[in-house]
């Protein structure tokens, strides 16, 4: 289909059912029966398989008449995407309508405290029991935990194989009495993320995600997806301006639940968007040092916007490298962060060690200061990136291994 | 954006399999040892055939027509294979200059023997640190040029110097043959012997003044024999990097291929991230200068490529160990090359305040 087609179709379609005052749960089911709730997913699973044009298209006639999409903020869009890409057809029916509707949130229960860059090492415990099976173990860092209605987990189902093939990925309910969802406060003040509990907690037989053992494999998809958005950055919807209709203020509800946790998420990447500006207001503008790491901080800037686009490029004529390009960006985005952070304290000098809403940019650039440490560790630290670009992007040969042979016998913490 | 065509790949393989032929370390080592210092039959054959010293040159002139990108290609293989040649000298620098700053009647003579490659000419600039220095030590007198240039590649085998010169309005654009009268050529001991350099002395020599070099005409000089410069060194730096990586995989110390260890790996991530970026502004500033956009490309190309290129010489030599650091090893030929060229038509810390300038004055 032509941009031309998808444009005349989708508006012809958006006139006829297009009411802003519907709820919001109600026009999301009436997006997605009418297929563009979701366009670039298959035609089997709510989509119409649009490429990357055609989906250009779509995003800007939403965005002209001002109309409410499907949902997507939050950590939904990695269940939506894993689901998709490994789901049986039963699970797709069943998991991604509630996803596009928002009728569930979601949250990932992957790290633990024993296991963090380690992911594979996970000793969460999954058995078969009647016909269920029963989850005990604990999980953190799960942003959003504490208002999700399901959660992604990896979870050992057999202790005897090696560490990597003894996991499986399942679909939770977190609303249930073994789950329990604790709070988990940062160095920077907020509490974005959680501990997760989960004690003789059950899961449906047929909520496991693929086959029993195949969790690290389907993990890893989720993985890649997670390392993508870290390279682009948050591409959260802000709340329309004020518009006529309810459906509005039943979105920006939606909205300002899911994207609380985020609110810190541009100061972890060194708002490097303020430097002209504060060092024109300081007058460390003139300052030649300052300066050059301001042209320093600039040039990575434009690089990495280049280079992700001609990483783009490459995957769109056909190229599946998607792990190893989202690596490079992310630690690219680390690199950035840092440097911006320095210039920011270059520029503030002694102010840098005030913080609060009478401190610069309103404590934004206090709270960046505090902040950037979280890009090189989340999703990933730096250094489990450069491993992963050094084997597989440059082919070096893989360190010698500590923690093969039955999971049960490798030492951990 | 910075998507190469069928053409321009199909024209950078061209050039890479004549210089992978013709342009061997031994070729290297055994040139940079002569006075001459290239290959004059090898450098006839590669404008023959291949046209290069008129890539860019407008097909009025004699050229190829072509613009930045290409020229950029050609560039960028040619310091992969580190040929040794005037095409810097003569094509880019000379090239641009006059493009630049001559008049319509001296285009017509002087191009079309540069863009044939039967004439070697070289651009005499007072000052290769910044363009600001440029006309404080080359002074014209009518058509009289008095000074010095201490740094001038290839003037040893150049038949004519094209002259930037201080006159009563500015700079002028001169030409003058390299045996006239007044001119006195030096050779100077180059660190990088590979890209011979000369003091060159004018006293009371008698020129022909070709046009006029306005500011923003030496900007724009500059700004695109920065960008061509720039493309040179991510080939070098490029080369450097898939030799060195190479080497990480067969070497074995401790039972094991020294790459398995985490401490060069992450030397070698962090490199081709460096080595991604300083690609992507580079061919994006040849892109730029073709649409005439964001004009700081220029220097955030020569200084991001300046630093990935001695990063990558730096670490070529010290992951190689003991056999990185003789004459043997082919390593330091590239090594020297960089260190030249990170300081050669402003070295990193002039472009990346060359650069905030300019994004200063354009915000």
């Amino acid at each position: 289909m032509s941009p031309e087609d998808v444009r005349k179709e989708l508006s012809e379609w958006l006139d006829a059912n297009w009411d802003p005052n519907r709820p919001l749960i109600e026009w999301r089911n009436i997006l997605v029966d009418g297929g563009w709730a979701a366009a670039s997913w298959p035609e089997d699973s709510y989509g119409r398989g649009f490429d990357v044009r055609q989906m250009a298209v779509v995003n800007d006639v939403f965005s002209e008449k001002g109309i409410v999409g499907a949902a997507q903020a939050g950590p939904r869009r990695l269940a939506a995407e894993t689901i998709l890409a490994h789901g049986n057809t039963d699970q797709k029916k069943r998991f991604l309508r509630p996803i596009l509707t928002g009728e569930h949130a979601w949250t990932q229960l992957f790290s633990e405290p024993g296991s963090g860059s380690d992911l594979a090492g996970a000793s969460t415990k999954a058995e078969l029991i009647d016909g269920k099976w029963i989850v005990n173990g604990q999980k953190v860092w799960n942003t959003s935990a504490h208002h999700a209605d399901w959660g992604i987990l990896v979870a050992r189902t057999d202790w005897d194989l090696p560490k990597h093939q003894g996991l499986s990925y399942f679909l939770i309910n977190l609303k249930q009495s073994g789950v329990e969802v604790r709070p988990l406060k940062q160095m920077n003040g907020h509490a974005s993320f959680n501990e997760v509990f989960m004690t003789d907690a059950e899961v449906a037989a047929e909520d496991m995600l693929g086959t029993e053992g195949e969790g690290w494999a389907i993990a890893t998809t989720t993985l890649s997806i997670e390392r993508q958005g870290f390279a682009r950055g948050r591409n959260q919807r802000s709340p329309r301006e004020a518009k006529e209709g309810s459906i509005y203020v039943e979105f920006a509800e939606e909205l300002a639940i899911a994207n609380e946790p985020y609110s810190w998420y541009p100061q972890r990447e060194g708002r490097p968007d303020l430097v002209m500006k504060r060092a024109m207001d300081t007058g460390a503008i003139n300052d030649p040092v300052v300066r050059q790491e301001m042209a320093k901080l600039m040039s990575m800037s434009r690089a990495a916007q280049l280079a992700a686009k001609s990483a783009a490029a490459i995957r769109k004529a056909g190229s599946n490298e998607v792990v190893p390009a989202g690596s490079i960006g992310k630690l690219g985005a680390s690199v950035i962060a840092r440097q911006s952070a320095h210039v920011h304290t270059m520029i503030s000098g002694a102010d840098a060690m005030l913080s609060g809403s009478d401190s610069a940019e309103a404590g934004v650039i206090a709270e960046t200061l505090v902040s950037v440490p979280a890009i090189s560790i989340a999703g990933g630290t730096d250094e489990i990136q450069k491993n992963i670009i050094s084997e597989r992007v440059l082919g070096m040969p893989k360190e010698q291994r500590m923690d093969t042979g039955p999971f049960r016998d490798i030492k951990r913490n | 954006m910075t998507e190469y065509t069928q053409d321009q790949e199909t024209f950078r393989d061209v050039v890479a399999r004549f210089l992978q032929a013709k342009s061997t370390p031994a070729d290297v080592r055994r040139l940079m040892d002569t006075d001459e210092g290239f290959d004059r039959a090898v450098w006839q054959q590669l404008c023959r055939e291949v046209g290069l010293a008129g890539t860019h040159i407008p097909e009025e002139y004699g050229g190829f027509g072509f613009g930045p990108v290409e020229l950029g290609i050609a560039a960028e293989e040619m310091g992969r294979y580190l040929y040794c040649s005037p095409f810097l000298s003569s094509s880019v620098m000379a090239g641009y200059a006059i493009l630049n700053g001559a008049s319509e009647a001296n285009r017509q003579k002087l191009l079309p023997e540069i863009a044939s490659g039967s004439t070697i000419a070289t651009l005499v600039l007072d000052s290769v640190n910044a363009p600001e220095q440029v006309g404080r030590q080359l002074r014209a007198t009518g058509n009289e040029l008095d000074g010095a240039a201490p740094i001038v590649t290839d003037a040893h085998v150049a038949d004519l110097l094209i002259v930037v010169a201080e006159g009563k309005e500015g700079l002028d654009l001169f030409s003058i043959a390299s045996d006239a009268d007044g001119v006195a050529i030096h050779a100077q001991d180059a660190l990088d012997t590979t890209r011979k350099l000369s003091r060159v002395v004018l006293s009371g020599a008698v020129a022909d003044k070709i046009g006029h070099l306005s500011e923003a005409g030496l900007e724009k000089t500059w700004n695109q024999i920065s960008v061509a410069l720039a493309h040179e060194m991510i080939g070098g730096a490029q080369q450097l990097f898939d030799s060195t990586l190479e080497y990480t995989k067969v070497r074995v110390q401790f039972g094991r291929p020294i790459g398995s260890f985490q401490a060069l790996k992450h030397r070698c991530a962090d490199l081709l991230l460096a080595l991604e970026w300083a690609k992507a502004v580079t061919h994006h500033a040849a892109f730029c200068l073709c649409a005439g956009e964001e004009p700081e490309t220029a220097s955030m190309a020569k200084a991001m490529a300046s630093d990935v290129y001695m990063e990558a010489a730096r670490a070529a030599v010290q992951l190689r160990g003991g056999i990185g650091f003789t004459w043997e090893e082919d390593t330091h030929l590239w090594y020297k090359r960089a260190k030249a060229s990170e300081v050669f038509m402003g070295s990193p810390h002039m472009h990346r305040e060359r650069l905030l300038s300019q994004i200063e004055e354009a915000s």
